[in-house]
């Protein structure tokens, strides 16, 4: 699927992607939470694109071990450490690996949900964005299963975690800072989940036009 | 003396609270991690390491935190730790009232356990 290269080419555009979204982020944590997660991300995957920019990468484990580090250290919300937590999750399923195949990109969303999982507390169902991962992982596991090409594979997580957004408007919040506000959270998306669609759906577009 | 570090999403809460105990106790070693490197509201890994490293010796450090990602980025900062992490404890309690209990008997020389017994009674169930 992908040398180190295209990775930093994906996270890259990832990274700009969320730079473009910053106000519709922003937006939507502003409903329903403290109006800075697109603040948060557009900082944190800056520093992103500095160490991709900057460093020189052994390994797709390193690779993903800095960046999630620089996420961890300049999000400044819990964004940082459960964003940075999935980065490093990965990056540990990746150890010595120079290139990534589309099962271990599968693999490597496994271990970000178990990752966030354990960092956040939280679960599916909590409008978090878990709610956008879960379904994205399940909908490329099952594609690989049914033996679908890279690019089909990547559309499928894309999709998944985009269909997973959208039912985060039916959820009631269970977990940071719009727990405070409960039930009021109803018909809007979180903002967790939106990052995590517009982060997938970047990377699939990557490769589709690569 | 135990180290105590004060993690909140507002450098004001943490200076504040640092005040009022200082009525109390001007000696205990009291380190201050409040708001994001870019002085925003939030918290910060790195911030919250560095107080760690501050007041950190053998009779430990105990990390009082505000809310939400305040917990998370305490844990992180404690994964990565480069002192003993045994010695460093985040303790759940009631922020203002358990801080200052805490800085107050560090003041007094009382140990790591006396503390937590002496702020037992304040705990308010944030750590999941
Ligand atoms: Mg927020």
């Amino acid at each position: 699927m992908a040398e180190l290269n295209q990775v930093i080419g994906a996270l890259n555009h990832a990274a700009d992607i969320i730079e473009n979204n910053k106000q519709h982020l922003t937006e939507l944590d502003g409903a329903i939470g403290d109006g800075d997660h697109g603040i948060n991300m557009s900082r944190g995957f800056s520093f992103v694109k500095k160490t991709l920019d900057e460093g020189s990468f052994e390994t797709a484990a390193d690779l993903f071990k800095k960046s999630g580090m620089a996420l961890v250290a300049h999000v400044g919300g819990a964004s940082g450490p459960l964003f940075g937590t999935a980065f490093l999750r990965a990056s540990m399923t990746l150890k010595d690996k120079t290139e990534i195949t589309i099962e271990d990109y599968i693999n490597l969303l496994k271990a970000s949900i178990e990752g966030i999982k354990m960092r956040g507390k939280s679960d599916a169902g909590e409008k978090t964005m878990l709610d956008a991962l879960i379904p994205a992982y399940e909908a490329g596991e099952q594609a690989v299963q049914q033996g679908k090409n890279t690019v089909e594979v990547l559309q499928a997580v894309k999709e998944g975690s985009e269909k997973g957004l959208k039912e985060t408007e039916k959820l009631v919040a269970k977990k940071g800072r719009a727990s405070y506000v409960g039930e009021r959270s109803i018909g809007h998306q979180d903002p967790g989940a939106a990052s995590v669609a517009l982060i997938l759906g970047a990377i699939a577009d990557y490769f589709s036009e690569a | 003396m135990v180290g105590i570090v004060l993690v909140s999403h507002s450098r004001k809460i943490v200076e504040g609270i640092r005040e009022l105990a200082a009525q109390m106790a001007k000696d205990a070693p009291v380190a201050l991690a409040g708001g994001t490197e870019d002085d925003r509201l939030g918290t910060d890994m790195n911030k919250i390491s560095n107080a760690v490293h501050d007041v950190y010796s053998e009779d430990g450090v105990l990390v009082f935190f505000d809310m939400g990602s305040a917990y998370m980025n305490a844990q992180m900062a404690l994964d990565f730790l480069e002192e003993d992490g045994s010695k460093v404890e985040i303790v759940d309690a009631a922020f203002v009232e358990g801080a200052i209990t805490a800085i107050v008997d560090s003041g007094l020389n009382k140990s790591m356990d006396e503390i937590k017994a002496d702020i037992a009674s304040m705990k308010l169930g944030k750590m999941p």
